[in-house]
């Protein structure tokens, strides 16, 4: 499963990341590793992107992107 | 000394607390990301601090993370002052654990210490500092608190000289990273030029700017290159994930073992301000409402609003026209002299431009109250959908809106505006359509052919002008995403959104004249270079000798004529015909030291000094006495010739001038866009400023360019066969002609490409005249009327819109490529 298919208010943890390169990189350097605990917030009014909270802070990412962070 | 620190760290305020206003702004060598230095003392010795770009890591994959690496590589500086965001903390030292990394002595600065402590989260910053064997040292940037206690800790540092730097035990790794670390560290050239353990550890990385560091530094690059490969596939083998992932994925654990062993968290979670604020703020349905209704008040305050204010500054513009034009040589009767002419044509370009700066100053405010509260992400979170269907960028809302979305607005602040947007692929995209947008400057001429041609249909045809532009913009952002800027770098979109911040007036006050003093600085300048240029391209060469000589003896019958006149009064002998322009003049000065005064007392005065300054001069133009009455209207008959023989002179010569010559040049190719070369002198004349494009239909059509009113009749009447579908191929034209002059070299600043700008220039006059041309041949051969034309060819826009939006955007994949990927042939290409 990945965060793309979680509903808003989900809460689970990230097992793994699908992309490598420069997206892989920036999904690591913000704090997307095994064991993270990441929120569905919302949706944007259009639907994507999606509202993350990870760790305590917020952030948004396109649902393309999304589907690269596999979650427990 | 640099600064570094992760957005959102409020990595400004630390930096304006240190350095106060002793700041320099600029950009880093060869790139658009901008590099601002200060100094400031610490514990009596100087101290260069330099701003490095807010990072979340230091890797080769964006711009921003590879100029503040580079910084911190080539320009070494002494020590490094790691901003942090105290209330989330476990993100931040991701950073300051890399810093360390480098090799250069690290302050860590525990900032917003205040948001901290009101969220319950307590920071041991003396357990910090025993940890990392660095000092940590906490502030309020926002109070300027802990100021002194930074300082005192970057002197130490100072002096201390290079200290004991911490390291992230990689675990399993390290075997390789000490493998590679030795065979880096084994040239001595190599070894002086970079800390070995970093390089090591990109290496592993795959980070493509290290491969390229050993490549340039080590004699034995590439069997260094072939060890590593080994080692990385042996380590993934091994430990079953690939070696950056290791990495990274040790850092955060290490993070966040540091944060549960010195950070105190409150037991339950408490949902903030924010929190609270974002449930309507990116809403569904309150969302987009709050969105519309924030950019109707950027626009009402800054354009409404800014606009007036702009008319009650201009005096203080007009008295600065009025002095220099003092200082010039006096008028001459039909020519004035080059010095007085050049010099006011150069003064006027300055003013035009500077009479904007309200509308500037207060859009640049606005704009750093949306940036430090924190919405611009928010306003990106509602839109992206809708502009990345177009290859922008939901940052691109606010460039488009500044230039003029529906009407009014001004490409410069628009193409300023794009710096924030992250994607560099999306932000040349919006560069290159934002001068399509309806500037306030295009608006004159768009009233003037809309009452002349449609002014059945006014409000329609406004309406259709004003909205078919962003109609234009889209489908081109999205052809020229999937064509010329298909190569250019793509970042994905992964935004952070901060706590909402209440901005305060000393930053963003300080933010607004930092930009509106880059903006006089940088446009000012050439928009003086530039006129100068456009002068002689618009009066030279001079008209011919025998038209000269006409004009001449035109002027000499005036004179005589009035001379004649005054023979028949008192005046006779004390006027002679040298002092007819003279007098001319004195009524003129006159009128305008008269202009807005009302009270009569100021008057008097103002009469008084006249009366003592020429007492002859002064009976004929306040009519005194019937010989008074009588000359004065004959001085009236003298300047209305002058001011006919003036004006028909310069359309003459207008049209005689290398301008002119270049309208005619191009009215074969330009008639079938319908623009003859009348048009086309406006049109060209229009670059300099869009303004230009009334003003010299004006004075080709013989009229003094002040009043849309008679501009319209005298086109109507100077333009037989001119149809309303003229008009709209020539309102298309000016909705796509390309940036203005400030405008290009903006586009210049913030592409950092001269190329850029003039890919800018020429394919905005390509599309144009391609527009022009479709409407008015398209519709004359269909017969269409311009009405029909006009919304015939919405239709097509609307149509061109939705196909574009239909074809799909690039993907996520295409980001997530081959890990080998270089990230810069990008830029290169």
């Amino acid at each position: 499963m990945t965060i793309n298919e979680m509903k808003p208010g989900e809460t689970r943890a990230v097992k793994g990341l699908t992309a490598g390169g420069a997206l892989g990189q920036r999904l690591m350097d913000l704090g997307f590793f095994p064991g993270a605990a990441v929120q569905v917030v919302r949706n944007a009014p259009l639907v994507d992107p999606v509202e993350l909270e990870l760790d305590g802070y917020h952030m948004s990412i396109r649902h393309d992107e999304a589907g690269h962070v596999e979650v427990e | 000394m640099a600064l570094a620190g992760q957005p959102n760290c409020g990595k400004t305020t630390v930096f304006n607390m240190l350095t106060g206003a002793r700041q320099h702004v600029a950009n880093y060598p060869g790139v658009t990301v901008e590099k601002k230095s200060g100094r400031f003392s610490a514990e009596g010795r100087p101290v260069e601090l330099v701003d490095l770009p807010g990072t979340y890591s230091l890797t080769s994959y964006s711009l921003e993370e590879r100029v503040a690496r580079d910084f911190i590589l080539y320009d070494k500086p002494r020590a490094i002052i790691n901003v942090a965001d105290a209330s989330n903390l476990k993100r931040n030292l991701y950073l300051t654990l890399q810093l360390f990394e480098m090799g250069v002595p690290v302050v860590l600065n525990l900032n917003m210490m205040d948001v901290a402590e009101r969220r319950g989260i307590g920071v041991d910053a003396r357990g910090l500092q025993e940890y990392f064997g660095s000092p940590v040292v906490p502030t309020v940037g926002k109070k300027g608190s802990g100021a002194p206690q930074l300082k005192a800790a970057v002197a130490a540092l100072a002096d201390a000289g290079p200290a004991r730097a911490f390291a992230v035990d990689y675990g399993p790794l390290e075997p390789f990273v000490a493998e590679i670390g030795d065979l880096v560290a084994a040239d001595p050239q190599a070894a002086g030029a970079y800390p070995s353990r970093w390089l090591a550890i990109k290496l592993l990385e795959a980070d493509a700017e290290a491969a390229n560091l050993l490549a340039r530094h080590h004699p034995e690059a590439a069997e260094v290159m072939e060890r590593v490969q080994a080692l990385r596939a042996r380590f993934e083998t091994e430990a079953g994930l690939s070696a950056d992932r290791h990495i990274a994925f040790t850092r955060h654990r290490l993070c966040a073992d540091i944060f549960r062993r010195f950070v105190t968290v409150p037991g339950e979670k408490r949902r903030t301000l924010s929190d609270k604020a974002d449930s309507f703020v990116c809403h569904r349905f309150a969302g987009p409402v709050i969105l519309v209704l924030i950019l109707l008040g950027l626009y009402q305050i800054s354009i409404v609003f800014g606009g007036w204010v702009a008319l009650q500054v201009w005096p203080v513009w007009g008295s600065l026209e009025s002095f220099t034009e003092g200082l010039l040589p006096a008028a001459g009767f039909l020519d004035d002299p080059l010095l007085r002419s050049l010099g006011m044509w150069t003064v006027k370009s300055v003013t035009a431009i500077l009479n904007y700066l309200p509308i500037f100053f207060l859009l640049f405010a606005l704009i750093a109250i949306l940036e430090d509260s924190g919405y611009m992400p928010r306003m990106a979170f509602i839109l992206d959908r809708l502009f990345r269907r177009f290859g922008l960028h939901g940052q691109s809302t606010l460039p488009l809106i500044l230039g003029g979305v529906y009407v009014g607005g001004c490409a410069i602040p628009a193409v300023m505006a794009t710096k924030a947007i992250p994607d560099e692929r999306a932000r040349l995209a919006t560069i290159l359509v934002a001068p399509m947008m309806n500037c306030l400057a295009k608006v004159p001429l768009y009233l003037i052919l809309i009452s002349a041609y449609f002014a059945d249909h006014a409000g329609m045809a406004m309406f259709f002008i004003a909205t078919v532009t962003l109609f234009m913009a889209l489908p081109v952002a999205k052809a020229l995403s999937l064509t010329v800027l298909r190569r250019r770098e793509s970042a994905p979109f992964i935004m952070e959104m901060p706590p909402y911040h209440l901005p305060t007036a000393g930053g963003v006050l300080r933010r607004a004249l930092e930009r509106i003093w880059l903006f006089v600085k940088k446009i000012v300048t050439v928009v003086v270079a530039v006129a100068v240029i456009v002068f002689m391209l618009i009066n030279f060469p001079n008209l011919g000798r025998e038209r000269l000589e006409d004009y001449a003896a035109r002027r000499d019958a005036a004179v005589d004529a009035f001379m004649a006149e005054v023979d028949k009064t008192s005046f006779k002998g004390r006027i002679a015909p040298e002092d007819v322009l003279a007098l001319v003049l004195f009524e003129e000065d006159m009128k305008s030291a008269k202009r807005g005064v009302s009270d009569q007392a100021r008057a008097d005065a103002i009469n008084a000094r006249f009366a003592e300054a020429n007492p002859v001069f002064y009976a004929v133009v306040s009519r005194e006495g019937k010989d008074g009455k009588a000359l004065n209207r004959a001085l009236k008959g003298v300047i209305n010739t002058r001011k006919e023989l003036r004006r028909n002179m310069r359309a003459e010569r207008f049209e005689a001038s290398f301008l002119g010559v270049a309208g005619r040049a191009l009215e074969p190719l330009t008639q079938w866009a319908g623009f003859n070369w009348r048009i086309n002198i406006a049109l060209l004349s229009a670059f300099a400023a869009k303004e230009n494009s009334a003003a010299t239909l004006g004075a080709i059509y013989g009229i003094d360019g002040e009043g849309g009113g008679s501009v319209e009749q005298g086109m109507l009447a100077g333009e037989e066969g001119f149809t309303p579908l003229h008009a709209l191929a020539l309102m298309l034209f000016m909705a796509l002609y390309p940036p203005c002059i400030p405008a290009s070299i903006m586009v210049r600043m913030q592409t950092n490409s001269s190329k850029w700008m003039l890919f800018s220039i020429g394919y905005q006059t390509l599309l144009g005249l391609a527009v022009a041309t479709l409407v008015f041949t398209g519709g004359r051969l269909l017969g269409l009327s311009g009405v029909q034309a006009m919304w015939a060819f919405y239709g097509l826009c609307v149509a061109a819109t939705v196909g574009m939006a239909l074809i799909p955007e690039k993907t996520a994949r295409e980001l997530s490529g081959p890990q080998t990927r270089q990230p810069k042939e990008g830029i290169a290409s």
